[in-house]
């Protein structure tokens, strides 16, 4: 992590996570605290409206110290769940092979047929907006990426040295997977689950943004630019700072990403 | 050749098959009555009723999935809850623009992203190849529904270039052909009209192509790089050809297969980018419309794009198989 590329990224993260976890300490203001005699007021350096005011008058800072915590909270679910989920089914796919595989296989395809986002989209679409529904549609896709990753590693270590030999001791199924098999594959989900944080905190924010993500009343930052389309012509900094948080953060998760990959996982490495 | 098509054709519908079931379901699972978007609240009884028998809801699921399935295989996805027209039309209607926004958006990201690629590959490490990868991580880094706030700020507000949305200026009247504005354009002799529906294409498409176009700079970079360390290229070297003869002819042709698939895998990602454009810019396409329809609750508008997104998706992806085996035999023998 010496280089500046790790520096960046690691600063950002640890600040980003600073904003979450002490947001109600930091924040100048309540977040959802309305004052029209204060709508747009551009940002002030010296004001108490560091960022300035949105066009119900809330303050900038406090909503986007506030959007950080959402954002965070659902990428980190989402890579979580879809990462349980996904290894899952990859490494039992890959270990038992036959009519297991055939089945995961195929219902893999089925998933995959959707392009991005739509089948998000469509979820929230028909089951309605919350914070489970939002957090499942994200991952309905996105599972993916670790299920080929964990079965073809499956595939491959079941037939190892290594393993043969637990199975001649008489260590059971259940014992080959949890000691041999998910220990020789963290690596390269961690890696997995960087670049799939990065893309599910872009897709919530694009969810948001259309209006389908949480609840309008959670200060959101897609929500946010959301609200910023329609004051563009005389409110940049509606426009300007909750994006340039998004960009910032996924740009560090990215970072850090390639990172991870220089340094865990050598063959990974582009030419 | 035509056994394998065949085989990757009839491959296809099996999962299209599974793809307009897991939407039914959804549609199943969905809160809420769906006759409440379809009558006022002062409704009585009998009114519901003969509503649910009109739209077949008083029938079992089953019945209502198989004649579902059966109609949309005719392309009949029924009739539109909000605008009382087939959706099947309403989708064809806005098709065009879609496309129209499509095409012009992959056309600027391989123009500029192939040549970028080839030339950073062909000096690794040097200052166009570290600002291309730089690029490159911004590119794939920024929201693309910001980037499209962002340049209307500045091109349709700050500098006043731009219009800040829309397809066409109301009033120009074009005869419609093609629905493609500006091949319609050209085709009325409207030059006019053509600069009008370029300055519209402009925000939108630089917009749709930027992360296209580092992902194809990326992967031109990449396969041409390892080409370029084949057997075949010290060959070639050898056999005294010049550099760029032997990184045009020789490595950037057999690159071009990695190209031509993330091509087909970037449609999807230009499908669910073009969802978030098309709202930004309200371009009035299909995922303008279909952010319209989840709006309204209006379920059979919904399903419709839907099936009918994945489709292109499934189908996008199988030509990009076939092609795949004529530029490169070795996968069909696979």
């Amino acid at each position: 992590m010496k280089s500046p590329k790790g520096a960046f990224s690691l600063a950002v993260i640890v600040l980003l996570l600073l904003a979450a976890t002490f947001a109600p300490l930091i924040a100048p203001f309540d977040p959802n605290r309305q004052d029209l005699m204060l709508a747009m007021t551009p940002p002030q350096l010296t004001g108490p409206h560091f960022l300035g005011t949105d066009h119900v008058g809330r303050d900038m800072m406090s909503r986007i110290i506030y959007g950080s915590r959402v954002s965070l909270l659902i990428a980190v679910a989402v890579v979580l769940f879809s990462g349980v989920v996904g290894v899952t089914l990859g490494v039992v796919s890959g270990y038992y092979g036959g009519r297991v595989d055939s089945i995961v296989q195929k219902f893999l395809e089925v998933v995959w047929a959707f392009p991005p986002l739509l089948l998000a989209i469509s979820i929230v679409a028909f089951l309605g907006q919350g914070l489970g529904i939002l957090i499942v549609a994200l991952a309905s896709q996105r599972w993916i990426p670790y299920c080929r990753l964990a079965r073809a590693e499956a595939l491959s270590l079941r037939e190892r040295e290594f393993v043969s030999a637990a199975r001649s001791l008489g260590a059971t199924n259940a014992r080959i997977l949890r000691t041999h098999i998910l220990p020789n594959l963290i690596q390269s989900a961690l890696i997995v689950a960087t670049f799939a944080m990065a893309t599910a905190i872009i897709a919530e924010s694009s969810l948001s943004f259309l209006g389908l993500g949480v609840p309008a009343t959670t200060p959101t930052w897609g929500g946010m630019l959301s609200d910023a389309r329609a004051y563009i012509s005389t409110s940049w900094w509606m426009a300007l700072f909750p994006g340039l948080c998004i960009f910032c953060t996924v740009l560090a998760i990215n970072l850090l990403g390639d990172v991870l990959r220089t340094h865990l996982d050598p063959r990974l490495n582009r030419a | 050749m035509l056994g394998y098509t065949l085989r990757r054709v009839a491959g296809t519908i099996p999962v299209l098959f599974m793809v307009s079931l897991l939407i039914f379901a959804l549609v199943q699972f969905a809160p809420g009555d769906p006759v409440d978007m379809l009558v006022s609240d002062e409704a009585t009884e009998e009114v519901r009723l003969a509503i649910r028998a009109a739209w077949g809801l008083d029938q079992p699921v089953y019945v209502q999935y198989l004649t579902f399935l059966k109609n949309a295989v005719m392309g009949d996805f029924g009739q539109s809850f909000r605008y009382r027209e087939p959706v099947m039309q309403l989708i064809l209607e806005r098709l065009p623009a879609s496309l129209e926004l499509a095409i012009y958006s992959t056309l600027l990201a391989v123009a500029i992203g192939l040549p970028l690629g080839v030339w950073a590959a062909s000096r690794p490490n040097s200052i166009v190849d570290t600002v291309g990868s730089i690029g490159g991580f911004f590119g794939i880094s920024l929201p693309n529904f910001w980037l499209g706030i962002l340049l209307i700020l500045l091109f349709a507000g700050t500098f006043n270039l731009l219009p800040s949305g829309g397809r066409e200026t109301w009033g120009l009247n074009v005869e419609r052909v093609t629905g493609f504005l500006t091949v319609d354009a050209i085709i009325a002799g409207r030059w006019d009209a053509l600069w009008d529906s370029l300055r519209h294409l402009a925000l939108p498409v630089v917009v749709l192509g930027t992360n296209m176009t580092g992902i194809i700079m990326q992967i031109t970079r990449a396969s041409v790089l390892e080409n370029l360390q084949e057997d075949y290229v010290m060959t070639a070297r050898a056999k005294g050809m010049s550099g760029r003869v032997v990184l045009w002819r020789h490595a950037f042709r057999n690159a071009l297969i990695a190209v031509i698939t993330i091509i087909g895998l970037e449609f999807g990602t230009l499908i669910s980018g073009a969802i978030i454009v098309e709202t930004v810019f309200s371009w009035p396409g299909i995922g303008y419309l279909l952010l319209q329809g989840i709006s309204f609750r209006d379920f059979p508008l919904i399903t419709g794009l839907v099936l009918v997104y994945t489709t292109l998706f499934v189908l996008i992806n199988l030509a990009i198989d076939m092609i795949y085996t004529i530029v490169d035999p070795r996968i069909r023998m696979g």
